[in-house]
Protein backbone atom coordinates (compact mmCIF):
# COMPACT_ATOMS: atom_id res chain seq x y z
CA UNK A 1 0.00 0.00 0.00
CA UNK A 2 2.78 2.41 0.92
CA UNK A 3 4.69 1.68 -2.28
CA UNK A 4 1.65 2.60 -4.37
CA UNK A 5 1.09 5.79 -2.37
CA UNK A 6 4.65 6.95 -2.98
CA UNK A 7 4.35 6.73 -6.77
CA UNK A 8 1.43 9.15 -6.88
CA UNK A 9 2.52 12.82 -7.01
CA UNK A 10 1.60 15.06 -4.08
CA UNK A 11 -1.36 16.73 -5.80
CA UNK A 12 -2.76 13.31 -6.69
CA UNK A 13 -2.46 12.10 -3.10
CA UNK A 14 -4.14 15.25 -1.85
CA UNK A 15 -6.95 14.85 -4.37
CA UNK A 16 -7.49 11.23 -3.30
CA UNK A 17 -7.50 12.27 0.36
CA UNK A 18 -10.03 15.04 -0.25
CA UNK A 19 -12.29 12.70 -2.26
CA UNK A 20 -12.02 10.14 0.54
CA UNK A 21 -12.86 12.88 3.03
CA UNK A 22 -15.96 13.94 1.08
CA UNK A 23 -17.03 10.28 1.08
CA UNK A 24 -16.32 9.96 4.81
CA UNK A 25 -18.53 12.98 5.50
CA UNK A 26 -21.42 12.50 3.08
CA UNK A 27 -21.79 8.71 3.25
CA UNK A 28 -22.51 8.61 7.02
CA UNK A 29 -24.80 11.64 6.70
CA UNK A 30 -26.88 10.00 3.95
CA UNK A 31 -26.97 6.64 5.71
CA UNK A 32 -28.02 8.17 9.04
CA UNK A 33 -30.78 10.23 7.47
CA UNK A 34 -32.23 7.36 5.42
CA UNK A 35 -31.73 4.49 7.85
CA UNK A 36 -32.53 6.19 11.13
CA UNK A 37 -34.34 9.45 10.48
CA UNK A 38 -36.60 8.12 7.73
CA UNK A 39 -36.97 4.42 8.47
CA UNK A 40 -36.20 3.73 12.13
CA UNK A 41 -38.19 6.72 13.36
CA UNK A 42 -41.12 5.70 11.15
CA UNK A 43 -41.16 2.12 12.41
CA UNK A 44 -40.91 3.31 16.02
CA UNK A 45 -43.98 5.45 15.38
CA UNK A 46 -45.91 2.64 13.62
CA UNK A 47 -45.70 4.04 10.11
CA UNK A 48 -43.79 3.09 7.00
CA UNK A 49 -41.87 6.26 6.18
CA UNK A 50 -41.00 7.13 2.57
CA UNK A 51 -42.00 4.27 0.23
CA UNK A 52 -42.54 5.88 -3.19
CA UNK A 53 -39.08 6.82 -4.51
CA UNK A 54 -37.24 3.60 -5.37
CA UNK A 55 -37.57 0.26 -3.55
CA UNK A 56 -38.51 0.95 0.11
CA UNK A 57 -37.99 4.65 -0.55
CA UNK A 58 -34.23 4.22 -0.93
CA UNK A 59 -34.06 6.97 -3.57
CA UNK A 60 -35.78 9.40 -1.22
CA UNK A 61 -32.50 11.18 -0.41
CA UNK A 62 -31.91 12.05 -4.07
CA UNK A 63 -35.47 13.27 -4.36
CA UNK A 64 -34.99 15.44 -1.27
CA UNK A 65 -31.78 17.02 -2.62
CA UNK A 66 -33.54 17.66 -5.93
CA UNK A 67 -36.41 19.31 -4.11
CA UNK A 68 -34.20 21.55 -1.96
CA UNK A 69 -32.15 22.59 -5.01
CA UNK A 70 -35.27 24.11 -6.55
CA UNK A 71 -36.37 26.06 -3.47
CA UNK A 72 -36.19 29.84 -3.49
CA UNK A 73 -33.37 31.30 -1.42
CA UNK A 74 -35.00 33.89 0.83
CA UNK A 75 -32.75 36.32 2.70
CA UNK A 76 -34.73 38.57 5.05
CA UNK A 77 -34.37 42.28 4.44
CA UNK A 78 -33.15 42.97 7.98
CA UNK A 79 -30.60 40.18 8.01
CA UNK A 80 -26.87 40.79 7.74
CA UNK A 81 -26.77 39.24 4.28
CA UNK A 82 -23.06 38.43 3.91
CA UNK A 83 -22.69 36.77 7.31
CA UNK A 84 -26.09 35.13 6.93
CA UNK A 85 -24.89 33.43 3.75
CA UNK A 86 -21.59 32.43 5.32
CA UNK A 87 -22.97 30.68 8.43
CA UNK A 88 -23.98 27.29 6.90
CA UNK A 89 -20.60 27.08 5.15
CA UNK A 90 -18.80 27.49 8.51
CA UNK A 91 -20.76 24.56 9.92
CA UNK A 92 -19.94 22.35 6.91
CA UNK A 93 -16.25 23.34 6.96
CA UNK A 94 -15.98 22.46 10.67
CA UNK A 95 -17.30 18.97 9.88
CA UNK A 96 -14.71 18.49 7.15
CA UNK A 97 -11.91 19.71 9.41
CA UNK A 98 -13.04 17.24 12.05
CA UNK A 99 -12.96 14.15 9.82
CA UNK A 100 -9.31 14.87 8.98
CA UNK A 101 -8.05 13.24 12.20
CA UNK A 102 -9.99 9.97 12.00
CA UNK A 103 -7.80 6.98 11.05
CA UNK A 104 -9.57 4.38 8.88
CA UNK A 105 -6.77 1.85 8.48
CA UNK A 106 -3.02 1.28 9.00
CA UNK A 107 -2.23 3.52 6.01
CA UNK A 108 -5.72 4.80 5.21
CA UNK A 109 -5.53 8.04 7.13
CA UNK A 110 -5.71 11.69 6.18
CA UNK A 111 -3.33 13.10 8.80
CA UNK A 112 -1.31 11.61 11.64
CA UNK A 113 -1.18 14.36 14.26
CA UNK A 114 0.78 13.41 17.36
CA UNK A 115 -1.79 15.42 19.37
CA UNK A 116 -4.80 14.18 17.40
CA UNK A 117 -7.10 14.05 20.43
CA UNK A 118 -6.38 17.71 21.10
CA UNK A 119 -7.07 18.67 17.51
CA UNK A 120 -10.36 16.76 17.41
CA UNK A 121 -11.66 18.33 20.61
CA UNK A 122 -10.61 21.83 19.52
CA UNK A 123 -12.12 21.63 16.03
CA UNK A 124 -15.23 19.91 17.41
CA UNK A 125 -16.31 23.18 18.98
CA UNK A 126 -15.83 25.34 15.87
CA UNK A 127 -19.35 24.60 14.61
CA UNK A 128 -20.78 26.61 17.52
CA UNK A 129 -19.32 29.72 15.85
CA UNK A 130 -21.36 28.96 12.72
CA UNK A 131 -24.49 28.44 14.82
CA UNK A 132 -23.98 31.62 16.85
CA UNK A 133 -23.28 33.60 13.68
CA UNK A 134 -26.42 32.19 12.04
CA UNK A 135 -28.53 33.10 15.05
CA UNK A 136 -27.18 36.64 15.26
CA UNK A 137 -27.15 37.55 11.55
CA UNK A 138 -30.75 36.46 10.95
CA UNK A 139 -32.01 39.49 12.94
CA UNK A 140 -34.86 37.37 14.23
CA UNK A 141 -35.82 36.96 17.88
CA UNK A 142 -36.24 33.19 17.63
CA UNK A 143 -32.90 32.84 15.86
CA UNK A 144 -31.09 35.00 18.39
CA UNK A 145 -32.48 33.05 21.34
CA UNK A 146 -31.67 29.77 19.63
CA UNK A 147 -28.12 30.85 18.86
CA UNK A 148 -27.49 32.00 22.45
CA UNK A 149 -28.93 28.81 23.86
CA UNK A 150 -26.74 26.77 21.52
CA UNK A 151 -23.64 28.66 22.68
CA UNK A 152 -24.48 28.13 26.36
CA UNK A 153 -25.20 24.44 25.83
CA UNK A 154 -22.15 23.67 23.73
CA UNK A 155 -19.91 25.44 26.27
CA UNK A 156 -21.40 23.39 29.11
CA UNK A 157 -21.05 20.01 27.36
CA UNK A 158 -17.67 20.68 25.81
CA UNK A 159 -16.04 20.20 29.22
CA UNK A 160 -17.39 16.74 30.15
CA UNK A 161 -16.45 15.62 26.64
CA UNK A 162 -12.86 16.87 26.93
CA UNK A 163 -12.44 15.49 30.45
CA UNK A 164 -13.97 12.10 29.56
CA UNK A 165 -11.28 11.61 26.91
CA UNK A 166 -8.46 12.13 29.44
CA UNK A 167 -9.10 8.63 30.83
CA UNK A 168 -8.48 7.13 27.39
CA UNK A 169 -5.29 9.16 26.95
CA UNK A 170 -4.04 7.94 30.36
CA UNK A 171 -4.66 4.32 29.40
CA UNK A 172 -3.20 4.56 25.92
CA UNK A 173 -0.27 6.78 26.98
CA UNK A 174 -0.59 8.75 23.76
CA UNK A 175 -2.69 11.50 22.18
CA UNK A 176 -2.21 10.12 18.67
CA UNK A 177 -5.45 8.48 17.50
CA UNK A 178 -3.55 5.83 15.54
CA UNK A 179 -1.58 4.89 18.67
CA UNK A 180 -4.82 4.71 20.65
CA UNK A 181 -6.22 2.22 18.11
CA UNK A 182 -3.03 0.15 18.28
CA UNK A 183 -3.02 0.21 22.10
CA UNK A 184 -6.55 -1.20 22.15
CA UNK A 185 -6.00 -3.93 19.59
CA UNK A 186 -2.60 -5.13 20.74
CA UNK A 187 -3.62 -5.14 24.41
CA UNK A 188 -4.87 -8.07 26.41
CA UNK A 189 -7.25 -8.65 29.32
CA UNK A 190 -5.34 -10.48 32.11
CA UNK A 191 -3.17 -12.12 29.48
CA UNK A 192 -6.09 -13.14 27.24
CA UNK A 193 -5.81 -11.33 23.92
CA UNK A 194 -8.83 -12.77 22.10
CA UNK A 195 -10.64 -9.45 21.75
CA UNK A 196 -7.76 -7.05 22.35
CA UNK A 197 -8.52 -4.49 25.02
CA UNK A 198 -11.16 -1.95 23.91
CA UNK A 199 -11.14 0.94 26.39
CA UNK A 200 -14.93 0.85 26.75
CA UNK A 201 -14.41 -2.01 29.23
CA UNK A 202 -12.43 0.05 31.74
CA UNK A 203 -13.54 3.53 30.66
CA UNK A 204 -17.23 2.72 30.69
CA UNK A 205 -18.05 5.86 32.71
CA UNK A 206 -15.97 7.92 30.33
CA UNK A 207 -17.73 6.38 27.34
CA UNK A 208 -21.13 7.15 28.83
CA UNK A 209 -20.17 10.77 29.58
CA UNK A 210 -18.67 11.12 26.11
CA UNK A 211 -21.82 9.85 24.38
CA UNK A 212 -24.09 12.11 26.48
CA UNK A 213 -21.86 15.08 25.63
CA UNK A 214 -21.92 14.13 21.94
CA UNK A 215 -25.71 14.02 22.07
CA UNK A 216 -25.68 17.54 23.53
CA UNK A 217 -23.03 18.86 21.12
CA UNK A 218 -25.14 17.66 18.21
CA UNK A 219 -28.19 19.37 19.76
CA UNK A 220 -30.20 16.19 19.40
CA UNK A 221 -33.23 15.54 21.60
CA UNK A 222 -33.24 15.49 24.69
CA UNK A 223 -30.70 18.33 24.38
CA UNK A 224 -32.40 20.21 21.55
CA UNK A 225 -33.17 23.41 23.47
CA UNK A 226 -31.47 25.55 20.75
CA UNK A 227 -33.97 24.29 18.16
CA UNK A 228 -36.98 23.51 20.37
CA UNK A 229 -39.55 23.61 17.57
CA UNK A 230 -42.52 24.04 19.92
CA UNK A 231 -41.21 27.31 21.35
CA UNK A 232 -38.53 28.73 19.04
CA UNK A 233 -40.00 27.66 15.65
CA UNK A 234 -36.65 26.29 14.46
CA UNK A 235 -34.11 28.15 16.58
CA UNK A 236 -31.10 29.51 14.71
CA UNK A 237 -32.36 27.98 11.44
CA UNK A 238 -35.72 29.81 11.49
CA UNK A 239 -34.96 32.21 8.64
CA UNK A 240 -33.03 29.76 6.48
CA UNK A 241 -34.67 28.20 3.46
CA UNK A 242 -33.67 26.33 0.33
CA UNK A 243 -30.22 24.87 0.00
CA UNK A 244 -28.68 26.86 2.85
CA UNK A 245 -31.04 25.09 5.23
CA UNK A 246 -30.06 21.76 3.71
CA UNK A 247 -26.37 22.50 4.31
CA UNK A 248 -27.15 23.00 8.03
CA UNK A 249 -29.07 19.73 7.94
CA UNK A 250 -26.26 17.82 6.21
CA UNK A 251 -23.76 19.37 8.60
CA UNK A 252 -25.75 18.20 11.62
CA UNK A 253 -25.90 14.55 10.57
CA UNK A 254 -22.42 14.46 9.08
CA UNK A 255 -21.09 15.73 12.41
CA UNK A 256 -23.05 12.99 14.16
CA UNK A 257 -21.27 10.47 11.94
CA UNK A 258 -17.82 11.99 12.53
CA UNK A 259 -18.31 12.14 16.32
CA UNK A 260 -19.38 8.49 16.21
CA UNK A 261 -16.16 7.72 14.27
CA UNK A 262 -14.12 9.48 16.95
CA UNK A 263 -15.98 7.71 19.76
CA UNK A 264 -15.35 4.33 18.13
CA UNK A 265 -11.65 5.16 17.74
CA UNK A 266 -11.34 6.24 21.37
CA UNK A 267 -13.43 3.57 23.06
CA UNK A 268 -14.31 0.70 20.71
CA UNK A 269 -11.00 -0.13 19.08
CA UNK A 270 -11.39 1.91 15.89
CA UNK A 271 -10.57 0.27 12.56
CA UNK A 272 -8.61 -2.58 14.10
CA UNK A 273 -9.27 -6.21 14.77
CA UNK A 274 -7.32 -7.81 17.63
CA UNK A 275 -3.74 -8.07 16.34
CA UNK A 276 -3.28 -11.51 17.91
CA UNK A 277 -5.76 -13.07 15.44
CA UNK A 278 -3.25 -12.79 12.63
CA UNK A 279 -0.08 -12.63 14.71
CA UNK A 280 0.68 -8.97 13.99
CA UNK A 281 3.28 -7.62 16.36
CA UNK A 282 3.00 -3.88 15.72
CA UNK A 283 1.39 -1.32 13.44
CA UNK A 284 3.95 -1.94 10.68
CA UNK A 285 3.16 -5.66 10.63
CA UNK A 286 -0.53 -5.12 9.89
CA UNK A 287 -1.47 -6.54 6.47
CA UNK A 288 -2.38 -4.18 3.64
CA UNK A 289 -5.92 -5.53 3.24
CA UNK A 290 -6.83 -3.86 6.55
CA UNK A 291 -6.94 -0.61 4.55
CA UNK A 292 -10.07 -2.00 2.85
CA UNK A 293 -11.57 -3.84 5.82
CA UNK A 294 -10.76 -1.03 8.29
CA UNK A 295 -13.18 1.53 6.78
CA UNK A 296 -15.93 -1.13 6.71
CA UNK A 297 -15.36 -1.88 10.42
CA UNK A 298 -15.39 1.85 11.19
CA UNK A 299 -18.65 2.27 9.25
CA UNK A 300 -20.26 -0.58 11.20
CA UNK A 301 -19.23 0.87 14.55
CA UNK A 302 -20.37 4.32 13.43
CA UNK A 303 -23.80 2.93 12.52
CA UNK A 304 -24.17 1.22 15.91
CA UNK A 305 -23.26 4.41 17.79
CA UNK A 306 -25.39 6.75 15.68
CA UNK A 307 -28.19 4.18 16.00
CA UNK A 308 -28.02 4.63 19.77
CA UNK A 309 -27.88 8.44 19.42
CA UNK A 310 -30.98 8.40 17.20
CA UNK A 311 -32.75 5.85 19.41
CA UNK A 312 -32.35 8.22 22.39
CA UNK A 313 -33.44 11.12 20.19
CA UNK A 314 -36.71 9.42 19.25
CA UNK A 315 -37.46 8.21 22.78
CA UNK A 316 -36.93 11.07 25.23
CA UNK A 317 -38.68 14.38 25.92
CA UNK A 318 -36.69 17.60 25.91
CA UNK A 319 -34.67 18.91 28.87
CA UNK A 320 -35.49 22.38 30.15
CA UNK A 321 -32.67 24.90 29.75
CA UNK A 322 -31.85 25.10 33.48
CA UNK A 323 -32.02 21.30 33.90
CA UNK A 324 -29.64 21.00 30.99
CA UNK A 325 -27.06 23.37 32.51
CA UNK A 326 -27.44 21.82 35.96
CA UNK A 327 -26.89 18.32 34.57
CA UNK A 328 -23.65 19.36 32.88
CA UNK A 329 -22.13 21.37 35.74
CA UNK A 330 -23.32 19.46 38.79
CA UNK A 331 -23.31 15.87 37.53
CA UNK A 332 -21.17 15.33 34.44
CA UNK A 333 -18.15 17.53 35.23
CA UNK A 334 -17.58 16.28 38.83
CA UNK A 335 -18.14 12.73 37.59
CA UNK A 336 -15.60 13.07 34.78
CA UNK A 337 -13.04 14.62 37.18
CA UNK A 338 -13.53 11.67 39.54
CA UNK A 339 -13.10 9.34 36.57
CA UNK A 340 -9.76 10.98 35.75
CA UNK A 341 -8.57 10.68 39.36
CA UNK A 342 -9.53 6.99 39.67
CA UNK A 343 -8.03 6.08 36.31
CA UNK A 344 -4.78 7.90 37.09
CA UNK A 345 -4.42 6.32 40.55
CA UNK A 346 -5.04 2.83 39.19
CA UNK A 347 -2.65 3.39 36.29
CA UNK A 348 0.18 4.55 38.54
CA UNK A 349 -0.50 1.99 41.26
CA UNK A 350 -0.64 -1.04 38.96
CA UNK B 1 8.41 20.22 3.69
CA UNK B 2 8.27 18.40 7.00
CA UNK B 3 5.67 15.73 7.64
CA UNK B 4 4.21 17.87 10.41
CA UNK B 5 3.51 20.81 8.10
CA UNK B 6 2.24 18.46 5.40
CA UNK B 7 -0.40 17.17 7.81
CA UNK B 8 -1.57 20.72 8.42
CA UNK B 9 -1.57 21.40 4.68
CA UNK B 10 -4.07 18.54 4.42
CA UNK B 11 -6.30 20.38 6.87
CA UNK B 12 -6.20 23.41 4.57
CA UNK B 13 -7.13 21.25 1.56
CA UNK B 14 -10.06 19.78 3.45
CA UNK B 15 -11.30 23.24 4.42
CA UNK B 16 -11.06 24.40 0.81
CA UNK B 17 -12.83 21.23 -0.38
CA UNK B 18 -15.72 21.89 2.00
CA UNK B 19 -16.06 25.46 0.74
CA UNK B 20 -15.85 24.26 -2.85
CA UNK B 21 -18.54 21.63 -2.24
CA UNK B 22 -20.86 24.16 -0.61
CA UNK B 23 -20.15 26.67 -3.39
CA UNK B 24 -20.80 24.07 -6.09
CA UNK B 25 -24.13 22.96 -4.63
CA UNK B 26 -25.26 26.54 -3.97
CA UNK B 27 -24.16 27.45 -7.51
CA UNK B 28 -26.26 24.66 -9.04
CA UNK B 29 -29.17 25.75 -6.85
CA UNK B 30 -28.71 29.37 -7.99
CA UNK B 31 -29.07 28.26 -11.63
CA UNK B 32 -32.34 26.37 -11.26
CA UNK B 33 -34.20 27.98 -8.37
CA UNK B 34 -36.78 30.71 -8.88
CA UNK B 35 -36.34 34.20 -7.45
CA UNK B 36 -39.51 36.22 -6.98
CA UNK B 37 -38.96 38.41 -3.94
CA UNK B 38 -41.82 40.39 -2.49
CA UNK B 39 -41.82 42.72 0.54
CA UNK B 40 -43.91 40.29 2.58
CA UNK B 41 -41.60 37.42 1.79
CA UNK B 42 -38.52 39.33 2.89
CA UNK B 43 -40.06 40.34 6.20
CA UNK B 44 -38.57 38.87 9.36
CA UNK B 45 -40.54 35.79 10.42
CA UNK B 46 -42.45 36.23 13.64
CA UNK B 47 -45.16 33.57 13.59
CA UNK B 48 -47.09 35.31 10.83
CA UNK B 49 -47.70 38.66 12.51
CA UNK B 50 -45.83 41.88 11.70
CA UNK B 51 -42.49 41.89 13.54
CA UNK B 52 -42.36 44.05 16.67
CA UNK B 53 -39.20 46.11 17.10
CA UNK B 54 -35.79 44.94 15.94
CA UNK B 55 -34.71 41.34 15.68
CA UNK B 56 -31.60 42.16 17.70
CA UNK B 57 -33.73 42.61 20.79
CA UNK B 58 -32.30 42.83 24.27
CA UNK B 59 -32.26 39.55 26.08
CA UNK B 60 -30.64 38.50 29.30
CA UNK B 61 -27.74 36.12 28.86
CA UNK B 62 -28.30 34.11 32.01
CA UNK B 63 -25.19 31.97 31.91
CA UNK B 64 -22.25 34.37 31.52
CA UNK B 65 -20.79 33.00 34.78
CA UNK B 66 -20.76 29.57 33.12
CA UNK B 67 -18.68 31.04 30.31
CA UNK B 68 -16.08 32.25 32.85
CA UNK B 69 -16.03 28.84 34.55
CA UNK B 70 -15.69 27.21 31.15
CA UNK B 71 -12.50 29.12 30.40
CA UNK B 72 -10.97 28.05 33.73
CA UNK B 73 -11.78 24.37 33.23
CA UNK B 74 -10.72 24.40 29.59
CA UNK B 75 -7.31 25.74 30.58
CA UNK B 76 -7.19 23.01 33.21
CA UNK B 77 -7.80 20.43 30.49
CA UNK B 78 -4.89 21.85 28.49
CA UNK B 79 -2.61 21.15 31.47
CA UNK B 80 -4.07 17.72 32.21
CA UNK B 81 -3.61 16.22 28.73
CA UNK B 82 0.22 16.31 28.46
CA UNK B 83 0.49 14.79 31.94
CA UNK B 84 -2.08 12.13 31.03
CA UNK B 85 -0.13 11.13 27.92
CA UNK B 86 3.10 10.66 29.92
CA UNK B 87 1.63 9.54 33.23
CA UNK B 88 4.05 6.66 33.76
CA UNK B 89 7.10 8.85 33.37
CA UNK B 90 6.04 11.19 36.18
CA UNK B 91 4.88 8.39 38.49
CA UNK B 92 3.67 9.08 42.01
CA UNK B 93 5.10 12.62 42.12
CA UNK B 94 3.12 13.64 39.04
CA UNK B 95 0.01 11.91 40.32
CA UNK B 96 0.01 13.72 43.67
CA UNK B 97 0.76 17.08 42.04
CA UNK B 98 -1.98 16.65 39.45
CA UNK B 99 -4.55 15.43 41.97
CA UNK B 100 -3.81 18.53 44.09
CA UNK B 101 -4.36 20.63 40.97
CA UNK B 102 -7.65 18.91 40.16
CA UNK B 103 -8.88 19.13 43.77
CA UNK B 104 -8.11 22.87 43.84
CA UNK B 105 -10.19 23.41 40.72
CA UNK B 106 -12.96 21.17 42.02
CA UNK B 107 -12.85 23.32 45.12
CA UNK B 108 -13.48 26.34 42.90
CA UNK B 109 -16.47 24.61 41.35
CA UNK B 110 -17.85 23.75 44.77
CA UNK B 111 -17.35 27.38 45.85
CA UNK B 112 -19.28 28.64 42.80
CA UNK B 113 -21.95 26.04 43.53
CA UNK B 114 -22.29 27.15 47.18
CA UNK B 115 -22.41 30.82 46.15
CA UNK B 116 -25.40 29.85 44.01
CA UNK B 117 -23.72 30.82 40.72
CA UNK B 118 -24.69 27.55 39.03
CA UNK B 119 -28.32 28.45 39.49
CA UNK B 120 -30.60 29.73 36.73
CA UNK B 121 -30.75 33.39 37.78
Amino acid sequence: MMSIALEIPYWGQSLLRVLGGIGAVLLPAGTIVYLFLFKMMSFMQSRLGPMEAGPFGSMQLLAEVGKWLQKEDIIPENADAKIYKLAPVIVLVSTFLLVVVVPFGPDALFTNFSAGVFYALAIGSVSVIGILVAGWSSANKYSLLGGLRAAGQLIAYELPMVLAVVGVVIQAGSMNLQQIVVAQNSGSIFGWDGVGFPFVLTQFVGFLIFMIAVQAELTQVPFDMPIAESELVSGYMTEYSGFRFLIFFIGEFATAGVFAFIASVLFLGGWGIPFSWFGWESLDAVDGWMNIVGPVIMLTKMLVLTGIIMWVRFSYPRFREDQLQRFAWKVLIPLSLANIAVTAILKVAI
Amino acid sequence: MSLFLRDYLNVVWFGLAAMLLAGLLLGIAALIRPSRPSPEKLLTYESGVDPVGLGWSQSQVRYYVFALLFVIFDVEAVFIFPWAAAIERYGTFGLVTMLAFIVLLLDGLVYAWKRGLLRWV
